[in-house]
């Protein structure tokens, strides 16, 4: 039985913060899986999204994720709040070595704010956004397609959601080496390609989610 | 040496603080004729004979072997534990490292759990209490046992040497973003859970130091590798994996 005050640890934080960010790692890359239906067309775009929420297994999905997602971010402001009081008085000129922090470890706590205010927009624009029918092969359906074309038709809203991804990239491109080290695997010779394949998988979200955004604009 | 001795004369920007209570200030000082050939520490020392000269209270830090096994010395040099060389404690850093004219700053390690006691020497009694909390092995004495009486193997044996080289002077905790102290308390984890001896005890060993490490206010590892970038005897990341790996089984064990 797990101890009661791994909870309250930190290592014990820092592990269930990784899980969670691993958790969400996954569903970020099948969330853009299924969004490259985008580029098929409209209706193979729309019968993914009513095949995927009309699956009533999808409230027990929806619960897990937002579990995961809060918890992610409470255990985050926990853990940045913790640290901050660690050093009291600041240092008058810290440098950097340069053969540690990264850009993108640096910037987790900004990053993090960033996606955490774009994915409450994103809910709001496009799940909770308008509501248009359409039949596809005799079936009534939500036409998310055209939900989110005419979202992308404003420049300045591409423009926000490229820079929110980009984020998003970063962020993880720290997380996925994290997830490894923080759940105890630190290898010699497998580690820098776990590093390399952090930035690989920043790469392909952000320009993943951001080449729809682009494409979706010019469908206007 | 190909390098040839010179004389520096330096702008020094040295942090200032009478006691635990006082809240400090930086001093500027101008100190001329440092020989290359110097190291840090004696730059310093040049610099209190000029302060003791003018009747001026001498800068108080923390030294003693001088040849970078005690990690004793410890401060932030232009915002880097231990000055700009890599795998180089305070007292092996020497004046060469500097140009004539350069403004060097001056500063204790900073962290809640490493009260500043007086100018540049801060109290790490907080990395005493970790090692009390569980950094040993229980052992009747008696004869020492025969060498190769327990096996050990070739690759943990330099593992927990590597380890085993962590000399506890803080430049983990310094140059970390939270001030974190896990590359310390892994490293003395990981040089007794690496070897027989010190398996029979791991488990608790490594749940018992963690909540003092927690207890005494260090902040959280959020993997920047700062602590590796800068611990003066290269000790790895992969000593906090290790720790963070026994620590799950020790808490999964209800230890």
């Amino acid at each position: 039985m797990l101890a009661h005050n791994y909870f309250t640890s930190s290592i014990g934080k820092k592990q269930i913060l990784a899980l969670t960010g691993l958790g969400l790692l996954g569903f970020t890359v099948t969330h853009l899986a299924g969004n490259f239906f985008l580029f098929v067309g409209a209706d193979a775009f729309n019968k993914y999204a009513y095949t995927l929420t009309s699956n009533p297994l999808i409230y027990v999905a929806e619960a897990g994720l937002i579990g995961m997602f809060l918890l992610h971010v409470v255990l985050a402001l926990v853990l940045k709040t913790e640290n901050h009081s660690a050093r009291p008085v600041k240092y008058y000129n810290k440098t950097r070595t340069g053969r540690g922090e990264t850009i993108a470890s640096a910037t987790m706590p900004i990053t993090g704010v960033i996606i955490l205010v774009f994915i409450i927009l994103h809910l709001l624009n496009f799940k909770f956004g308008a509501h248009y029918t359409t039949n596809v092969a005799g079936t009534e359906m939500r036409d998310l397609y055209r939900v989110v074309i005419e979202y992308f038709a404003n420049p300045l809203y591409v423009a926000w959601y490229c820079f929110a991804v980009c984020a998003l990239g970063l962020h993880t491109s720290h997380g996925v080496q994290s997830v490894f080290q923080t759940w105890g695997f630190n290898h010699k010779s497998y580690t820098p390609h776990i590093k390399t394949a952090g930035v690989l998988y920043g790469l392909f979200v952000a320009i993943g989610f951001s080449s729809l955004a682009i494409f979706c604009h010019f469908q206007n | 040496m190909s390098q040839q001795e010179q004389l520096l004369n330096l702008n020094l920007k040295v942090w200032r603080q009478k006691n635990r209570k006082d809240s400090g200030h930086f001093e500027d000082y101008r100190l001329e004729g440092v020989s290359t050939d110097s190291s840090f520490l004696e730059m310093i020392d040049q610099l209190n004979e000029q302060l003791v000269a003018e009747n001026k209270d001498p800068i108080t830090f923390d030294h003693d072997c001088r040849e970078g096994i005690c990690g004793s010395c410890s401060m932030m040099i232009n915002g880097q534990a231990h000055g700009p060389e890599k795998q180089t404690t305070t007292c092996q850093l020497h004046m060469r490292s500097f140009k004539n004219e350069d403004t060097v700053v001056i500063e204790p390690w900073r962290a809640r759990a490493f009260p500043v006691m007086k100018d540049l020497m801060v109290d790490r009694s907080s990395f005493d209490k970790i090692i009390q909390s569980g950094g040993f092995i229980s052992v009747n004495t008696g004869n020492a046992q025969d060498a190769n009486a327990i096996p050990v193997s070739k690759e943990n044996a330099d593992l927990a040497m590597d380890a085993a080289t962590c000399i506890g002077c803080g430049a983990c905790v310094a140059s970390c973003p939270n001030a974190s102290a896990m590359l310390f308390t892994s490293a003395k984890i990981s040089q007794l859970a690496l070897l027989p001896q010190g398996r029979v005890e791991a488990e608790e060993r490594v749940s018992s130091m963690v909540k003092t490490m927690d207890e005494e206010g260090f902040g959280n590892c959020t993997n920047h590798a700062e602590c590796e970038a800068s611990c003066p005897k290269g000790i790895n990341l992969s000593n906090i994996a290790r720790m963070n790996k026994e620590y799950i089984f020790s808490k999964i064990k209800g230890k």
